[in-house]
């Protein structure tokens, strides 16, 4: 945040993002500190997943300039969509995991493997070391019992919880959160959110959570934002937001999710 | 005589049995032809398929381009082509070769699309998975992709398979002694056609008929959700 010294973590500076004539940010400016937890709120298509969606390099954008530990995402001479070269993309993506909406669990795979797979083709981990790191993880989210079943076997917060472990296993130092239980049946939502909720106690990692879940977001985050048609119209620490939203839009859309 | 056996013609039944040797002599040359070309085929037809999903415009057009003509041009004619015309070009293949080569070319233009098809039906939630685990294209594919859309290709690559046995026969224009060439050869000698040619319909058909239920019980014992990695 703007008020201690420590250069952000994450810098959207103008950023504009457009899917053909719709233009999903417009002119965005973000910057998020080094472990900071920040949750993004608002309407459906105001722009918070694509938000995360950019961080990932998932989605390219067109205007603007976006900074990641000093790290531009687009190259001076980069060409593609991207404007950078792959090599440079997977420097980014080195630093950043990500949580679905929909898990993406990879169905052929049993859950160590999901765990461990990546963490050996990308990081160059041993199998053995790879698996015991995802052993510690699985332990976090509670499903050491389930290791060796398939992403089928599991209930969706089961899935969910391999998920997380599976994007920790890789160290990111920003992790994103894409409406996490959005896709979950209500009896399952709370066993997701409290690993969430346990890893918002990490100092050193930065989270960046999209989510509905309003009494959620007031518990774990540092700041929320609150967006509306591609910009932040409001953001503030989770009391500020809740107890006495400024902005009409942001008054306007609390009263009809809190109901 | 042929390969140190000779025919007797007295009866059909004793002139099959004469010349079975000789037709299974025929029969090795006609399924290592159908193994190399269709292994030709799976591997040439995976990378058309993934370099016509290629980001440059340039790669994918060229591939796409090249695909269609395989396709669309006779087998028979890429054989001669093959088998007559890069000769005068310096570049002399063995005729098996260029038989294996010129099948496994022409069904690596409809395995692409067989590929092309899996690849597409892979939902969009994986590819992105393995983005943000920073797998790399390759590594995607290899432990993603390819192990999720084998039990969707199979049926598809196994009629093709299957169709690729049945046009073996065709490199015997070529000088390559398959099963066909030798029944062929058999009957000029002979004069006798029905027993030869009969004995290679047969063995093709048992040679499908085998293939097809092995092909359905492969079906049936892989998991829908791909080749498992524990």
């Amino acid at each position: 945040m703007t008020e201690n010294a420590t250069p952000p973590l994450i810098q959207f500076a103008g950023v504009t993002k457009r899917f053909g004539a719709l233009t999903v940010l417009d002119d965005f400016n973000f910057e998020v500190a080094p472990g900071e937890k920040v949750t993004l709120i608002g309407p459906s298509g105001s722009g918070k997943s694509t938000v995360l969606r950019i961080l990932m390099t998932l989605e390219p954008f067109q205007e603007g300039r976006l900074t990641l530990a000093g790290m531009d995402y687009q190259e001076p001479a980069g060409t593609g969509p991207f404007k950078a070269s792959e090599r440079h993309l997977r420097d980014i993506r080195s630093h950043v995991g990500m949580v679905f909406q929909s898990f993406n669990l990879f169905p052929h795979m049993s859950v160590m493997r999901n765990v461990a797979e990546a963490p050996v083709r990308v990081l160059g981990l041993s199998r053995a070391e790879a698996e015991a790191r995802a052993l510690d993880l699985l332990a976090l989210v509670g499903l050491v019992d389930k290791k060796d079943h398939f992403p089928s076997q599991l209930s969706g917060g089961q899935q969910q919880r391999v998920a997380i472990a599976r994007a920790l296993a890789m160290r990111p130092r920003v992790l994103l959160f894409d409406e996490p239980t959005s896709a979950l049946d209500p009896q399952l939502v709370g066993e997701v959110l409290a690993v969430i909720r346990d890893l918002a106690h990490e100092h050193d990692l930065t989270m960046l959570l999209v989510t509905h879940e309003m009494r959620f977001a007031r518990e774990v985050s540092d700041r929320v934002c609150f967006f509306d048609k591609g910009r932040i119209c409001e953001q503030g620490s989770p009391e500020a937001i809740f107890t006495a939203p400024s902005h009409p839009r942001t008054c306007e859309f609390l009263a009809s999710v809190l109901g | 005589m042929m390969y140190g056996y000779t025919w007797d013609t007295a009866t059909p039944l004793a002139y099959a049995w004469s010349i079975l040797p000789i037709i299974l002599i025929g029969l090795t040359v006609t399924l290592k032809a159908a193994a190399a070309g269709f292994a030709i085929a799976l591997v040439l037809g995976l990378v058309f398929a993934m370099l016509r999903r290629s980001r440059f415009r340039s790669v994918s057009w060229t591939t796409a381009c090249v695909v269609e003509f395989l396709r669309d041009t006779p087998l028979l004619v890429q054989l001669f082509f093959l088998y007559y015309v890069l000769p005068e070009y310096g570049l002399t293949l063995p005729a098996f070769l260029t038989g294996a080569l010129a099948l496994g070319l022409q069904y690596s233009a409809y395995t692409s699309e067989v590929y092309r098809g899996g690849i597409e039906a892979v939902p969009r939630g994986q590819w992105e998975a393995a983005t943000a685990l920073n797998l790399t294209r390759m590594q995607t594919y290899r432990d993603i992709v390819v192990p999720q859309i084998v039990p969707r290709i199979l049926p598809a690559m196994g009629n093709y398979m299957v169709a690729m046995i049945k046009e073996t026969p065709v490199l015997s224009v070529i000088t390559v002694l398959d099963m066909m060439a030798l029944a062929n050869m058999i009957g000029e000698r002979t004069f006798e056609y029905l027993v030869p040619l009969t004995m290679v319909g047969v063995i093709f058909l048992i040679l499908t008929l085998v293939c097809s239920a092995g092909l359905h019980r492969l079906q049936k014992v892989l998991p829908k959700a791909g080749i498992p990695l524990r």
